[in-house]
Order: structure tokens, then sequence, then C-alpha cells
């Protein structure tokens, strides 16, 4: 009887502990977005985290997407050899990534590359007294670190994966024409003929939901940090496990929103 | 009046002085992080052009007090007045927080700017202002506080502690504010930069006139730069007069901190 009350009393508290954390994110995400909208805009702040999210995510972003839509390619190329494989190969990569693999993977290795540096900076930046520093000096925190950051990512996400979905459908051509002996012009007509704008369209949208979700994982954890480096540690895992989390899971909701309503 | 207003009027040489409103005043201020009870309900005043040492061993809510009076922290009760007027968090409007200068006990510099830019950090918010005026001011405050020209685009990281302090101390005077806070202000620094520190405080606010609250445990620091020392222990004011009476308070908890002794009424873990 006493195991019983003693697991049951377990279970409660971190259900508990998970409706607060739910509840002050929620609070945060409702802050973040006001203080986005008021004056004043510090558009200053706003390009350089737009570079620093944007810009510095190029390579890794890159890189991902190349890889990715190489072996892709040879996957479905391994998977359809009874079918038309010239066929199949660059309709299915370029269906994929556009509309699966170029946000869902953009956005996580962005989570991993911005989510810990959002909350190891803000972390700090409270472990240090900087923020109180802010708001001693007549500075809302959350208009000049918080707004700044989520505005950029918001932005960033949709062009970061455009070039992803780019370079993704590059990937499968090249392995496609090089390695697999396919026709390129073939391969090209193939991909501008099935590749819908919807399927374009709707992984930019997800990319937009995911820059937001990253920035205010980040933010939030990091705003939130615990006292000295293993606060801020902390606060960096948990910005990242959350932001992928988060990321995966929308994901499923915005598939469901864009292809089945 | 009270014997805290009297003390405060013999620290301006007056018995026979009309009364004035304390520039700053806590009533019952209580503040609670959970099951731990930091502040019981402080009572204190601070005058006009008054500086006021708040000392006390580590953990006894002094830098809460004063976060409660500068808006960071909502106390759970009691009041706090500026001027005479209520404030309560909600608003530490701009115009209120504009009247306050604060150097914090690591400086808390802002990293991705260089020093002129951190000192300038309010005046640039300021429409009013040209960024270059604001610059020439960073700079003419720097100089106030030792500092040459040439650090001025230098970054917080590439200057030593007693340094950012200096930072510090120049970003507080920047917008000339009628109070000006101390969070242990030569807490990890050596012996002479202390005393630099020290001696650059005691100038400015008799310079700007600008009244000062300063939390320290450095009594070196409280005998050269405050007119009166309070003492907090157990969440209250448990001794507050004179710097000049504190060496004859009679208090054992004030002795025992101004000796520095482990023996006495305060628990020391050894």
């Amino acid at each position: 009887m006493q195991a019983t009350l003693t697991l049951i009393a377990a279970i409660g508290r971190t259900v508990l502990t998970l409706m607060r954390q739910t509840g002050a994110v929620f609070l945060f995400s409702i802050s973040a977005i006001a203080a986005a909208f008021r004056p004043p805009f510090y558009l200053r702040e706003t390009l350089v985290q737009l570079w620093r999210i944007g810009y510095e995510s190029l390579p890794v972003v890159g890189l991902t997407a190349l890889f990715t839509g190489a072996a892709l390619a040879l996957q479905i190329y391994v998977g359809s050899s009874d079918l038309n494989a010239e066929a199949v190969v660059p309709r299915i990569v370029s269906f994929a990534v556009a509309r699966e693999l170029g946000p869902v993977l953009a956005g996580l290795m962005v989570a991993g590359r911005v989510s810990a540096s959002i909350a190891a900076e803000l972390g700090t930046m409270r472990v240090t007294e900087q923020i109180d520093a802010l708001t001693t000096l007549s500075t809302d925190p959350m208009r000049y670190l918080v707004a700044p950051r989520i505005v950029a990512a918001t932005l960033a996400l949709p062009v970061l994966v455009a070039v992803a979905d780019s370079i993704g459908i590059f990937g499968g051509y090249l392995v496609g024409v090089e390695r697999l002996g396919f026709n390129g012009a073939i391969y090209l007509k193939t991909t501008t003929e099935h590749l819908m704008a919807s399927d374009v369209v709707s992984g930019l949208w997800k990319a937009a939901a995911f820059g937001f979700i990253i920035a205010l994982m980040g933010c939030y954890h990091g705003y939130n940090s615990g006292r000295g480096a293993q606060g801020v540690g902390r606060a960096t895992t948990q910005a990242v496990v959350s932001a992928c989390v988060l990321i995966l899971a929308a994901n499923y909701v915005l598939t469901e929103f864009f292809f089945t309503s | 009046m009270d014997q805290q207003s009297a003390i405060v009027q013999a620290a301006h040489g007056g018995g026979q002085a009309a009364p004035e409103t304390p520039k700053i005043e806590l009533r019952g201020v209580a503040k609670s992080f959970g099951a731990n009870h930091v502040l019981r309900g402080v009572d204190l005043s601070v005058a006009r052009g008054e500086s006021l040492a708040i000392i006390g061993g580590s953990g006894t809510g002094k830098s809460v007090a004063i976060k409660c009076v500068l808006g960071l922290l909502e106390p759970n009760a009691g009041e706090i007045l500026i001027d005479g007027v209520r404030v309560d968090r909600r608003r530490r409007d701009d115009a209120l927080l504009a009247r306050f200068g604060m150097l914090f006990q690591g400086a808390a510099l802002f990293d991705s700017l260089p020093v002129w830019r951190n000192v300038a950090f309010r005046l640039l918010q300021r429409k009013d202002l040209s960024r270059a005026e604001c610059r020439a001011v960073a700079i003419e405050k720097l100089r106030r506080v030792g500092m040459s020209e040439k650090v001025a685009d230098l970054f917080p990281a590439e200057l030593s502690g007693g340094m950012q302090k200096r930072v510090g101390l120049a970003r507080a005077i920047a917008a000339d504010p009628e109070v000006i806070f101390f969070d242990e202000p030569t807490t990890g620094l050596d012996p002479i930069m202390a005393g630099v520190i020290n001696e650059l405080i005691r100038e400015l606010v008799d310079e700007i006139g600008a009244t000062a609250v300063t939390i320290t445990h450095d009594m070196s620091s409280v005998r050269a730069i405050a007119h009166r020392v309070a003492m907090l222990y157990d969440g209250e004011i448990r001794w507050h007069g004179r710097v000049m009476d504190m060496d004859f308070s009679g208090d054992p908890y004030m002795q025992q901190f101004i000796s520095g002794s482990a023996i006495g009424p305060i628990d020391t873990l050894r």
C-alpha cells in the first residue's frame, strides 16, 4: 500500500512539474511575442542575430542537406530496383527533401547550434547579473534580448530551409547522375515536373515554426538559468533537448495540418 | 520622529533642522524564496545626499534588499518609498529607473559591447543625443574614473577585474543619477585597487551630490565611503548608526562582525 502511494505521489509530482513548466513556457512565449510587437525595436540586435542564426548556420545546414539528399537517392535507387528508378529517384528525393527532410534536419541542426548558443549566452548573462543590469538601465530584457532572437530565428529558418532544399535536391542529382548514371536533363525535368509549390511552401512554414521553437527554447532556458556553471550547462542541455523534441512534435502536427486537412 | 530619522539628521549635523522626506525608505520589507525567509521586515531609510553602507554576512539578504528597491525583486510584504512616494515593481518605469545608477558586484558589463557603449548604454536609448555625443560623454566618464580613451573601443573581456569595476562605475554615473547603489564594490580586488575604488566612490558621490547605498562586508570600504551603517542579520536590521559610532555600538553581533572574530553570537561554520 505504502509503495503504491509513493508511486502515485511521484507520478503526481512529475505531472505537476510538467504542468508548471508548460505554463511557464506558455507565459514566456506570450511575453516574447508581445515584446516583438511593442516598441522600442532593436533593429541592430535583430540584424546581428539574423547573421548569427542564419548566415553562420549555412555551412552545417548545407552539408547536412547535401549528404542527406545524396544518401536518400542511393537508398531509393536500391529500394526501387524493380521499378523505373530514373523516374522514381528524383521524384521521391525532391518530395521528401522539400516536405520533410529539409525542414526537419535543418531545424534539428540549427537547434543543436543555436538553441545551445542562445541558452549559454543568456544563462551567462543571468548568472553574471547582466540581465539585471539591463533592467536597471531602463531596458526591457524581453525586448532587447529575447524578441530579436525570436524574430531573427523565425525569419532565418525559412531561408535556411530553402537553401537546404536546393542543396539536398542537388545532392540527389549528383549521386543520380555521377554515381548511378542517370541522364541529368531527365533527372531535372522529372524533379521540376513533380515538385509542387505547396511541397516547398509547407516546408517553409514548418521552418518558420521550428525557428520560433528553437529561439524560444534557447531564450526560455537561458533566461531562467540556475546559478553557476552547472546551472548554465543544464540550461543549455535542456534548451537543445526540448527544442529537438518540440520540433519533431510540431512537425507531426503541421504535417497533419498541411497534408490531411 | 523615530530613532532612525534622528540618526539621519544627526549624521547631517542637525538636531534642529526640519525633518525631510527620506530619499529611500523601506518599511517592513519581507522577502522569502520558498521556505527561506531572507528578509523578515526590514525598516530602513536613507536621507537625500547620504551615503549608507549595509553590512552583514554572506546570504543575509543585503543584495535582496537592494534588488527590491530597484524593482528586480518583488517583496512579499512591506513597502518601499522613493522621495516619499510608494513604488511597486510594476511602477519601476523608465523615468524612475533613470534616477538610479548601479555598480554590480562583478561589474555586469555587456560582453558583446565595447567599453564605451557599455558606459553610454542608457544615453544611447535617448533620442535627443547623437551617437557621437554619447561616445563623448562615455569617454569623459571613463576619464573621470581614471581610464584613458584607449580603452573605449576594447571589449570587457580584455580588461582586468579592477578596470571592469571602473567601467562599471563609469556606467553607473553616466546619466548623473540621484541614487547610486554599489554591490560589494571592492570584492575580489587587491587592497590598492580597493582603495582606489573606495576613493573614487567617495569623490563621485560628493561630486554628483547623489544618495549612495553600498552593500559590503569590507569594513575599510565602510569607513572610507559611508556616513551611516546598517547591519543586516537574520533578515532584520540588527544595528544602525553613524560610522563613527559603530566601534562603540555595544551590540555583540556588530562587534563580532567588525572584529572578524569567529567567537561570538553569529553562527560560523568551522
